[in-house]
Parts: structure tokens; C-alpha cells; sequence
């Protein structure tokens, strides 16, 4: 069983230091953990060190030996295309890189059900160039479920979505995490999105880890001062669920360095049982 | 989340149908392609019927001595050079659009072939040798060491950052100013022989073909083919975008700068042979994938086909505009393609890059 540890992960960009020193305890199949933090702030390099597209340091620990180019994907944020490829054909592709260039009918079957899963049959016959950014996400899903991957990393799925799309991705992807047992890491901006779907948080700040833990845990009054430099708090709603109500910006923006708290508590004991 | 069953299997067979279709595409092309190498062979100052020259080319040794030599070491050897160069240059365009991720990208727009014609007027004019291992093959090494030298120069420009689409054709286009200027140097400096035998050349003319240059064309293609056909995949990904390509696992650098090497053997080969025919490494490619879109298993073939194709036709075309004449190929191509290139893009109107 395939699970996921960060261990001393640092990677860079140029000559920046984007990433460093990220550590985490075991995260285990079957959990969805919310990558969380301002843009910039390392997400998306951190997914990429940990896809193995970034050169860095520290070791990416998965608890097990076997190892394939699936086993763990990365699903970049989208960009568009040009391509003269219809929907169906670049779902094809990521299934057969490295392998023959014959598609088998099971092959076939299984990109059907895939598409149908996501309520996207109808887009099949379309040219990439013709969907909506929402469409694309979908179909880019598509591209890393059809991969069978036993870790996801996926860099903000859901930004070009409307609200019924979001939460029903979101929503999908916990099913998924929970059917296949897998791990899931989503990179999201919607700190309520994550409180109702999301497992587990990791906060990050200028590129280091600043929390790590349960959502409830995580999300609070001084993550938001001192992540995100707004002003608010997390109450629970008519339905019982946790919420983030948010004033406005900071007045603290300037200081915000000043007022970093370094908030890990499991990590403190994971690297304590050590 | 699922729907009824006859949705769910839509999308399989649309891709079934599609396939089924493009792969008849190809074999049309494929006949089309023999029709087009026959009327080739048929046609000429020497007015055969087509039955005389099907029965030589049957049994050529119960036909005349004169319309063997005619069909067998006169006709033969252009008609396949057509082939042969055209499919080199068609590929070669289509990769190179695939890799630089630009419609506009072909060994001629980027300088490539000014390059490759270049160094084989260094050998014509001042028969300097940039290998000196290879003195017989001075012209074609020296286009081909050109060519490459080029390539690679386009290969590590674009892989700047901060470089765009339009960046790399501008510096495609300030190539091929240099090498023409450079050119121009040559044939100003040089003989009236060597003038004559540059001014040829850079027509692009295809009646200098022999049995040995229509050979070592198409060992270039194929050798580039299924160097080609084994990345498959990985160079249909590129298309989506390199973050998109890298995330597949597909090693971007690595093959784009394999891929643009081969580029720059398939593009100087022909050109050091031929001279420089323009458009069909821009053409070809276009018409490919208006056909059977941008999928490598159905692209590919293609636009080897397209491009062959449209360099028969072409030289069918040069023995018939003045009868009796046979005009430079490369005009030919610049002046029916060109018009013609432009005609399907207006009228199709479908957007295919």
C-alpha cells in the first residue's frame, strides 16, 4: 500500500528558493489533504518536487518499493491548447504514454466510464480547442484518472469551475480518494471547499509549511491573519458545518513576518517519536 | 454519477469512427500518391503513350532502349527524388511544429534551408569543406553541417525564457536574411561557372536526381520515420503544452532537442541535393492535419504523404505549364502552393492550430 511522506522537501526555481524544509507525518490512502496558502506561496512546486518534475532536496517516502510513472501524478493547472485533438483522443494519450500504440477495447471502456463519471460524455467528440476553462479542468481530471494513480497531486482543480461543478468535483474526488484508496493533495483556494471535503489541511507560507493537520485544526482565526494577512473567523453554520466568515484584508500585512507563528502540532510529535 | 448506457459508449465509438476515417484518408492519399508518380513517369519532352510506359515499366527489357533509358535513368530517378524529398521536408516541417509548438515553423521560414544552402554554396564557390573527413560529400555535409548548426541555435534560443512564438519566428526570419545575404557574398565573389551552378540550386530543381541521391534521401526518412513513430505519443503531448507534457512523464527537453537534430538531417539531406524547395515543409504538414488532425499515429504518415504528394504533383506540373520545358520545381511550388495554402485556410475556416 502506497502511502506519503515529506521528508526535508526543498526545491528551487532559478535561483530562488521556492520550497524548503517541508516535513510531514504519514498521510495515508484514502484521505484528502487541502495544500493551502496565497499564491506564490510554493504549492505548485511543492506538487512538482513531489511529482519528481522538480529537482530538489529532501526524500519523497512512499512506503513501498514498487514504483511506476503513475504511481504518482500531477495534474498542472490549465493552460489551454491549440492542438487539433478531440477530448477523447488527449485522455488516450495520457493513458498510453510509454506504451504501445495500439488502443485496446478495454482501454476504450475504460475511458468511457471514465468521462461518464465525470458527466463529461458529451464533450468526447470535441476539439480541445473549443472548451470553456471549465470544461478543460474536467477533461484534465479525466487525463490523471485515467492514469490509475496511486498518489494525485492536483494543482487548483477547481478554480475555473462554477459553484454546482466545484462541489460536485470536490465531492468526486473524496469518493474517489475514499473507493481507490489513494491519496489525494489539492491545492485550493476556497478554505470552506476544504473544511467540507478535505480530510486534512497543509498550510504554506513563503514556501514552508506552517500547519499540518486536521481541517478544523488548521483553518482558524490566526491562519487566516497570518497566511492569508485577513481578518475573520471559522464559526459553524446553520448546518453544523464549520465556516470561514472573513471582515477584509489585514491591517497587519506589513508585519506579517513578525507575527509568523510556527503552528505544527503533528509534526512536532511525528518528528518527537523519532 | 452515470448515465444511460448508449452515452456512456459514445465516446469510444465516435474515436472508432474517427480512427476508421482517417485511416481511409491515408489510403486514399496512398493512391492518390501512386497516381500522381505515374503520371509523373508519364509525362515528359518525350511524348510516350501511358500503355508503352506501363508495359517498361513492367518488363523494361521488352521496351526500346530509348524509352527504358528514358522511363528507367531519366524519369525514374526524379519522379521518386519528388517522393522522397518531399516527404523529408513535410516531415521535417511537421516536427519542427510540433516541438517549437508554432505554425509557422518549416526548415524554410526558420532559416534552415538558407543555412543548408549556405553551406553547400561554400563548397560550390570557394570549395571550402566544414568536415574535411568527407571531401566527396562535400556539399551535402557541408548544407547538413549548416542546417544542424542552425537548428541547434533555434533549439537554444526557444528554450530561453521569456521567449515566445513570435520571438522564434522573428529570429527564423532574421536567419534566413543573414544566410541569404551571406549568400549573396558567395555569388558575388564567385566564378561565372560556380555562379551558375548557385543560381540553379537555389531555384531548387529536381532534374539533377540520380538513383545514389534519391537513395540517400530516402534513408533519411527512413531512418527519421520510426525514430519518429516510437516517441509517437510522447510528441502528440507536446501538443498540449509542455507542464501538461511533463506531468504524462513525457522528457520534454530531451526529446525536443533529439527530435530537432533528426530535424536537421531530413531538412539539409534533400536540400543539398535539390536546392531549396520551399513551402512544402509549411504545406504539407497544414493539409495533414486539416485531414486527420494532430494525433502522431495518423499525423505523421500523413504529412510523408501530403507532402510527397503535393512535390509530385508539383513536378508533374513543372514538364506541363511550357511544354517541352521543364521549369524549376521551386518556383512551381512557391507559385501554385502558395495560393493554394491560402485557399484552404480561408475556406475551410475550421480552426486546425
Amino acid at each position: 500500500m502506497v502511502t506519503l511522506r515529506l521528508n526535508d522537501i526543498g526545491t528551487r526555481y532559478g535561483n530562488v528558493q521556492v520550497v524548503s524544509g517541508i516535513t510531514t507525518p504519514v498521510i495515508q490512502p484514502g484521505t484528502v489533504t487541502a495544500v493551502i496558502g496565497p499564491n506564490a506561496a510554493g504549492k505548485s512546486s511543492l506538487f512538482k518536487r513531489i511529482a519528481g518534475l522538480a529537482k530538489g532536496t529532501g526524500v519523497v517516502e512512499l512506503g513501498t518499493k514498487t514504483k511506476d510513472r503513475n504511481t504518482i501524478c500531477y495534474m498542472p493547472q490549465d493552460t489551454g491548447s491549440t492542438a487539433v485533438l478531440t477530448v477523447y483522443e488527449s485522455i488516450i494519450l495520457a493513458a498510453k504514454q510509454g506504451s504501445s500504440l495500439r488502443v485496446k477495447a478495454d482501454e476504450l471502456e475504460r475511458i468511457d466510464e471514465i468521462l461518464a463519471a465525470l458527466r463529461i460524455s458529451n464533450l468526447s467528440g470535441r476539439n480541445l480547442g473549443e472548451l470553456s476553462g471549465g470544461q478543460r479542468q474536467l477533461v484534465a481530471i479525466a487525463q490523471t484518472l485515467v492514469r490509475d494513480p496511486k498518489i494525485l497531486l492536483m494543482d487548483e482543480p477547481t478554480s475555473a469551475l462554477d459553484l454546482h461543478r466545484q462541489m460536485e468535483v470536490l465531492s468526486f474526488m473524496r469518493d474517489i480518494a475514499k473507493g481507490q484508496n489513494i491519496i489525494v493533495l489539492i491545492a485550493i483556494h476556497d478554505l470552506n471547499h476544504a473544511l467540507q471535503y478535505c480530510d486534512q489541511a497543509m498550510a504554506i507560507r513563503d514556501g514552508r509549511m506552517v500547519a499540518f493537520g486536521p481541517c478544523a485544526e488548521v483553518i482558524d482565526r490566526d491562519l487566516l491573519r497570518d497566511v492569508y494577512q485577513v481578518d475573520g473567523h471559522v464559526e459553524l453554520n446553520s448546518l453544523g458545518h464549520r465556516h470561514v466568515v472573513l471582515r477584509g484584508p489585514s491591517d497587519q500585512t506589513d508585519s506579517r513576518h513578525d507575527t509568523a507563528i510556527l503552528r505544527n502540532p503533528r509534526n512536532e510529535t511525528a518528528l518527537a517519536a523519532q | 454519477m452515470s448515465t444511460n448506457q448508449i452515452s456512456i459508449e459514445a465516446g469510444s465509438a465516435h474515436y472508432k469512427a474517427r480512427s476508421l476515417r482517417r485511416f481511409m484518408i491515408l489510403l486514399a492519399m496512398g493512391g492518390a500518391l501512386f497516381l500522381s508518380f505515374a503520371i509523373d513517369l508519364a509525362t515528359g519532352p518525350a511524348n510516350y503513350p501511358l500503355s508503352d510506359v506501363i508495359a517498361t515499366l513492367l518488363d523494361p527489357w521488352s521496351a526500346s532502349d530509348q524509352m527504358r533509358v528514358v522511363i528507367w535513368e531519366i524519369r525514374m530517378p526524379i519522379a521518386l527524388m519528388a517522393l522522397t524529398v518531399g516527404a523529408a521536408l513535410s516531415t521535417a516541417g511537421a516536427q519542427m511544429q510540433t516541438i517549437l509548438a508554432n505554425p509557422l515553423a518549416s526548415p524554410f521560414t526558420l532559416g534552415i534551408s538558407a543555412a543548408a544552402g549556405f553551406g553547400a554554396a561554400l563548397a560550390l564557390v570557394l570549395g571550402v569543406a566544414l568536415l574535411p573527413a568527407f571531401v566527396d560529400f562535400i556539399i551535402p555535409i557541408n548544407a547538413f553541417v549548416m542546417a544542424m548548426a542552425t537548428a541547434l541555435i533555434i533549439h537554444f534560443f526557444s528554450r530561453m525564457r521569456g521567449v515566445t512564438v513570435e520571438t522564434i519566428v522573428l529570429l527564423g526570419i532574421a536567419l534566413v536574411f543573414t544566410f541569404n545575404a551571406l549568400l549573396a557574398l558567395l555569388q558575388y565573389l564567385a566564378s561565372e561557372q560556380a555562379l551558375a551552378a548557385v543560381v540553379f540550386w537555389t531555384m531548387g530543381s529536381l532534374v539533377k536526381a540520380t538513383w545514389t541521391k534519391v537513395a540517400v534521401t530516402a534513408i533519411a526518412v527512413a531512418i527519421a520515420l520510426p525514430l519518429f513513430v516510437r516517441q509517437a505519443w510522447a510528441l502528440t503531448a507536446l501538443r498540449l503544452g509542455d507542464a501538461k507534457a511533463e506531468s504524462f512523464g513525457v522528457n520534454v527537453q530531451g526529446l525536443r532537442l533529439r527530435t530537432m537534430l533528426i530535424v536537421s538531417m531530413l531538412a539539409a539531406i534533400p536540400v543539398s541535393f535539390v536546392g531549396t524547395i520551399g513551402f512544402i515543409g509549411l504545406v504539407g504538414p497544414h493539409i495533414a492535419r486539416m485531414l486527420v488532425g494532430e494525433d502522431q499515429r495518423f499525423f505523421l504518415p500523413a504529412s510523408v504523404l501530403c507532402g510527397a504528394l503535393i512535390l509530385s504533383a508539383t513536378s508533374v506540373l513543372s514538364k506541363l505549364l511550357i511544354p517541352g520545358a521543364i521549369l524549376p520545381i521551386g518556383v512551381i511550388t512557391a507559385l501554385v502552393g502558395v495560393p493554394f495554402f491560402f485557399s484552404l485556410i480561408f475556406a475551410s475556416r475550421r480552426k486546425s492550430w
